[in-house]
């Protein structure tokens, strides 16, 4: 069974002449523990479909399975286990007035856990910022730093399907490489399965087996990561995107 | 070449009851008009650097420094009211977290229109026609319903973009921006590039530009500061920067990945700290 179908997806938002269609008849399957790719122009609407999925676009019509369960309106409470998003923009992602202790501390209260502290001990070292960031607030954070907590707070759930998006793309490329390598990992350890949205195509043929190509609110192209590196994409917009790559 | 900018000893410190911390550990560097590319790992101070210029570092942080220089005005010794007459007009910043520093109760629009009045004796519909103008070079397509759009309706590549027009509203002496195209995807990279570009050229505006990504600083800046703890550990000429000899730049270097050479782990740092206690290279010429 697949981790996740998404059959002609529709997203819009507002009405009349502001009324914009992000999304447009999108179809894709990812398998479990597959690691899938987003990748487009900026505003084609690869956010857009992680917001869906997640339950953060109100506006919507077509078939969303996750893990067999056919999504509706609203998400039930044990949906967030299964599904975890990481933001693109880490600085609105995180409460300015909360601790990175009190956010992981929540999130896993939130999720029933009872070994709290342990658990935020584990997971400041699993993302690499170790326990003298415990108790600084986001201000105190450099863009980098605030990014692996917001990673940090989506592995906190343990989550079988992780919605990344842009997740390296405000770090710096050493930091970069540790967060990818940790992604490797953790995927390989707990059998995740990743829908990653990057702009960075190399990030994509790094982290992925498969990709789609999106243009104007449509997929144009999905194609194995194989394609990508022998550069054979089908869609001109796909080519234009690889050649300007290089 | 014109020095238009000279930063000297600049230090920026954040005390707390557990001691002071330096994020700014004595830089010291000239702009003229010219690309000049600050690159480090996160946390390095680059953002406190371009920050600390406009003395924009946020209390209980201290900003200090011999002198920054401003075509002779020491931004040091100027009165937080004369430092307001510096932001914006004589030196633009574009901020690394583009929504955040955009009012999100007012539309798109109305925050550029403003601030275009306030730098030009217009009326409302020629600031509004130069305002579409402006979200048109910077590839944005469906200018009109951005204009009418909030903050927090634009895709992340969106609000970089606005953030780049709105700051270059003023015709600044100096442009920081703070990892202006993080977000964007190749194609519309480069255009964003291209009007930095033409700015340095055409009309000789002296730009920081504040990036991770190694390969795009190689190819679109001149000069290039390498910052690891707060200090600089080796300046380059962009175009050499692949030949770059310090262990910590050859390091990033070493971390990108490849899609001609795909493999399980990327590199990572072995942090020696040694580099952080070499001075600081000065990048005054
Ligand atoms: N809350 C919203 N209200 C109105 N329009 C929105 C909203 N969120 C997104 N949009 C619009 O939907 C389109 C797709 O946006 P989306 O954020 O999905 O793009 P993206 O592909 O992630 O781009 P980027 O690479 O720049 O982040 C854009 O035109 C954007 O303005
Ligand atoms: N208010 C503060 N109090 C204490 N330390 C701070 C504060 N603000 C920033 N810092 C620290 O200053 C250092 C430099 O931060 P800066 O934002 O300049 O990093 P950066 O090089 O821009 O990193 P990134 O690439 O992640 O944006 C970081 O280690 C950060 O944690
Ligand atoms: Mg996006
Ligand atoms: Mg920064």
């Amino acid at each position: 069974m697949s981790m996740l179908e998404i059959e002609k997806l529709n997203v819009w938002f507002g009405h009349g002449r502001d009324r914009v269609d992000a999304v447009k008849d999108a179809s894709f399957t990812v398998a479990r523990g597959e690691s899938f790719g987003l990748v487009g122009e900026s505003g084609s609407g690869k956010s857009t479909i992680l917001r869906a999925i997640s339950g953060l676009a109100p506006l919507w019509s077509g078939r969303m399975v996750v893990d067999g369960l056919a999504l509706g309106k609203v998400r039930p409470k044990t949906f967030y286990k299964t599904v975890q998003m990481v933001f693109q923009d880490p600085y609105a992602s995180l409460h300015p007035r909360h601790s990175v202790d009190q956010v992981l501390g929540e999130t896993l209260q939130l999720h029933g856990f009872k070994d709290i502290d342990a658990r935020v001990v584990k997971l400041l070292d699993d993302v690499g910022l170790g326990q003298k960031f415990r108790f600084r607030y986001p201000h105190q954070l450099s863009g980098g730093q605030r990014q692996r907590v917001a990673i940090a707070r989506a592995l906190a759930p343990q989550p079988a399907l992780l919605l990344l998006d842009e997740p390296t793309s405000a770090l710096d490329v050493s930091v970069q490489a540790e967060i990818l390598n940790l992604l490797v990992d953790l995927r390989r350890e707990h059998a995740l399965t990743y829908v990653m949205v990057s702009h960075d195509l190399s990030v994509v043929g790094h982290m992925c087996e498969r990709l789609a190509v999106m243009k104007g609110g449509e997929i144009v192209e999905v194609m194995g990561v194989d394609t990508l590196r022998r550069m054979e994409a089908k869609h001109p917009y796909s080519q234009s995107l690889l050649a300007a790559s290089v | 070449m014109e020095t238009l900018l000279d930063v000297e000893d600049l230090w920026v410190k954040f005390p707390s009851r557990q001691g002071v911390f330096d994020a700014v550990r004595g830089v010291s560097f000239t702009l003229g008009r010219e690309r000049l590319g600050i690159v480090g790992e996160s946390g390095s101070g680059k953002s406190m650097t371009g920050r600390a210029i406009l003395r924009l570092i946020r209390s209980p942080g201290i900003v200090e420094a011999t002198q920054i220089s401003l075509g002779g005005d020491d931004l040091m010794k100027k009165t937080e009211k004369e430092m307001r007459a510096v932001r914006g007009k004589r030196i633009s910043m574009v901020m690394q977290d583009p929504k955040f520093s955009l009012n999100p109760v007012m539309t798109i629009g109305a925050q550029i229109i403003e601030a275009y009045r306030q730098h030009n004796k217009v009326s409302h519909a020629d600031a509004y026609a130069k305002a579409l103008e402006m979200l048109e070079a910077v590839s944005i397509r469906d200018a009109e319903r951005v204009m009418r759009a909030y903050p927090h309706e634009m895709s992340g590549g969106m609000g970089q973009r606005i953030m780049i027009a709105m700051m270059l509203i003023p015709n600044p002496e100096i442009l920081i921006a703070d990892e202006p195209t993080s977000a964007l995807d190749v194609s519309v990279q480069r255009q964003v590039l291209d009007i930095m570009d033409k700015l340095v050229k055409d009309r000789g505006m002296g730009l920081i530009f504040i990036s991770h990504d190694l390969n795009l600083v190689a190819d679109f800046c001149d000069r290039v500061l390498i910052m690891y703890a707060g200090r600089i550990v080796e300046i380059c000429k962009a175009d050499k920067l692949n030949e770059a000899k310090h262990p910590y730049t050859r390091g990033l270097l070493n971390s990108l990945p490849r899609l001609d050479a795909p493999r399980d782990h990327l590199e990572v740092l072995k942090r020696d700290p040694a580099w952080s206690e070499a001075p600081s290279v000065s990048g005054r010429v």
